[in-house]
């Protein structure tokens, strides 16, 4: 039976992993290679790497990160953050990135994702959207969640795996950072009407929030970042927890 | 031992060589007929579009010596699209053909399920049990992310012969062919190089076989 899959991003600027909330305030999280060795070992099912202050000058950084994290995976890897070309996709894939990740280059221009299924396949092509409640639905957010579209999630996501997207990476604007659990209702609107699969990310804390997701949300997949690198969950653990609430989870070795 | 990698721009090519290198074996890269025509040991990677395989295979003419190496008898260990580059044809590119190593055709899975089937899964050993798979558990997961598969046990599958190359399938959707084996050749549908310890041992088994 196909995993409920577990996935430890790792948020980085300048070659280090920094944590936020509600996309602000970042802080000093951790060395990003030994951090990804550590989830490897622990059971991940895969890791994702954004480079969140995607500046042209600290690209080659990035791109070194994903070189020597790459070399400690044993699982796939996805990058992204600031992609806005085909040019920068075979970059991060040149430097071991298995799939990559857009998000306001596609609302920008959505060919771009149809541009990189060509090239890649659409099993390589994730779609980022950040949502933010607002009366009807949820509402499409870019530059990093600051920014609204007036442009509905759903109908985006379904937009997305049209052109060419092979996986929908969902982040509730308003969960993130909060610790408060996945945002339920935002995932299961998404995730039920989708084609592809669907992660949920924003707002994990405890492996109950885990639970809940995959079975009240109906997430294919659940990211989260900080619980993780606080060492205070560790994947193994939250793994054995979802085995014992009979969530189909591959536990490691 | 030194294995041959058929480098024709796949993505999963770095991920693949990288896993080699790790268990300790020698690598090279090739896009020539001639180099692959004196290969010791073959490895087809592939993820992406089935069409954009066999079209570079044929761009580069490899297809021959790819087709002659494996009836030489030299060891072939084929992923994902390596897998499905084996078979007749596909209905992702329908107006290619493939290797027609394998008899029969690939297909897009279906039965309601998400696709692409993307992330971990279990395989189930055919009867005649699996030399790629042995000593791993039969609970193992696999990494997956493909959206066409050799559906197992319909359509150009149907004859005993290409049964009887079958050394796992896996569910999704439908029963499809996770693991060939064949004399010298091997070939899975998963992601061996993405696959954890599990897909380490697969690698390991193959290059044990191919010694």
């Amino acid at each position: 039976m196909l995993a409920r899959r577990i996935i430890p991003c790792l948020d980085t600027d300048g070659g280090r992993v920094v944590k936020g909330v509600n996309f602000l305030g970042l802080r000093d999280a951790g060395n990003p290679v030994e951090l990804a060795a550590r989830y490897n070992t622990e059971g991940a099912d895969e890791l994702v790497m954004l480079d969140i202050a995607a500046s042209r000058d600290g690209r080659p950084t990035f791109l070194e990160t994903i070189r020597r994290v790459a070399n400690e995976l044993n699982i796939p890897l996805t990058a992204g953050g600031g992609i806005r070309t085909l040019e920068d996709a075979r970059a991060v894939v040149r430097a071991g990135a298995d799939k990559i990740t857009v998000n306001t280059a596609a609302v920008v221009r959505p060919e771009l994702i149809s541009e990189l299924s060509a090239e890649f396949g659409a099993q390589a092509v994730v779609l980022a959207i950040d949502a933010k409640k607002h009366e009807a639905g949820w509402e499409v957010m870019v530059r990093g969640g600051r920014e609204a579209t007036d442009m509905d999630a759903a109908s985006w996501a379904a937009r997305g795996a049209e052109l060419g997207a092979g996986e929908i990476l969902l982040t509730s604007v308003d969960r993130d950072g909060t610790q408060a659990g996945f945002d339920v209702a935002l995932t299961c609107a998404i995730s039920r009407q989708a084609t592809i699969p669907v992660i949920a990310s924003g707002g994990a804390k405890l492996p109950q929030h885990f639970a809940e997701i995959f079975r009240d949300g109906f997430a294919d997949a659940a990211l989260a970042a900080s619980i993780f690198h606080d060492g205070n969950q560790s994947i193994r653990a939250l793994k054995q927890f979802l085995a014992d609430q009979n969530v189909p989870v591959r536990l490691p070795c | 031992m030194k294995v041959t990698l058929i480098d024709y721009g796949a993505g999963n090519l770095p991920s693949v060589e990288r896993a080699l290198l790790r268990l300790g074996v020698r690598t090279e890269k090739t896009n020539s007929p001639e180099v692959l025509a004196a290969a010791a040991v073959v490895v087809l990677p592939g993820v992406g579009h089935y069409g954009a395989l066999i079209r570079a295979l044929d761009e580069n003419g490899l297809r021959d010596s790819v087709i002659a190496s494996i009836h030489r008898g030299v060891p072939f260990l084929g992923i994902c699209l390596g897998l499905q580059a084996l078979y007749e044809t596909s209905e992702e590119a329908p107006d290619l053909e493939g290797l027609a190593i394998l008899s029969g055709g690939v297909r897009k899975l279906s039965g309601g399920a998400k696709l692409p089937h993307m992330g971990w899964n279990q395989v189930r050993c055919a009867c005649g049990g699996s030399r790629l798979l042995e000593g791993i558990g039969k609970d193992a997961f696999f990494y997956f992310a493909h959206s066409f598969a050799a559906i197992h046990g319909t359509g150009g599958l149907e004859n005993g012969d290409a049964v009887a190359d079958v050394g796992a399938t896996c569910e999704y959707g439908a029963e499809f062919v996770a693991v060939v084996e064949r004399d010298n050749i091997f070939a899975v549908q998963f992601h061996p190089e993405k696959s954890g310890e599990a897909g380490q041992r697969v690698l390991q088994n193959f290059l044990r076989l191919a010694a």
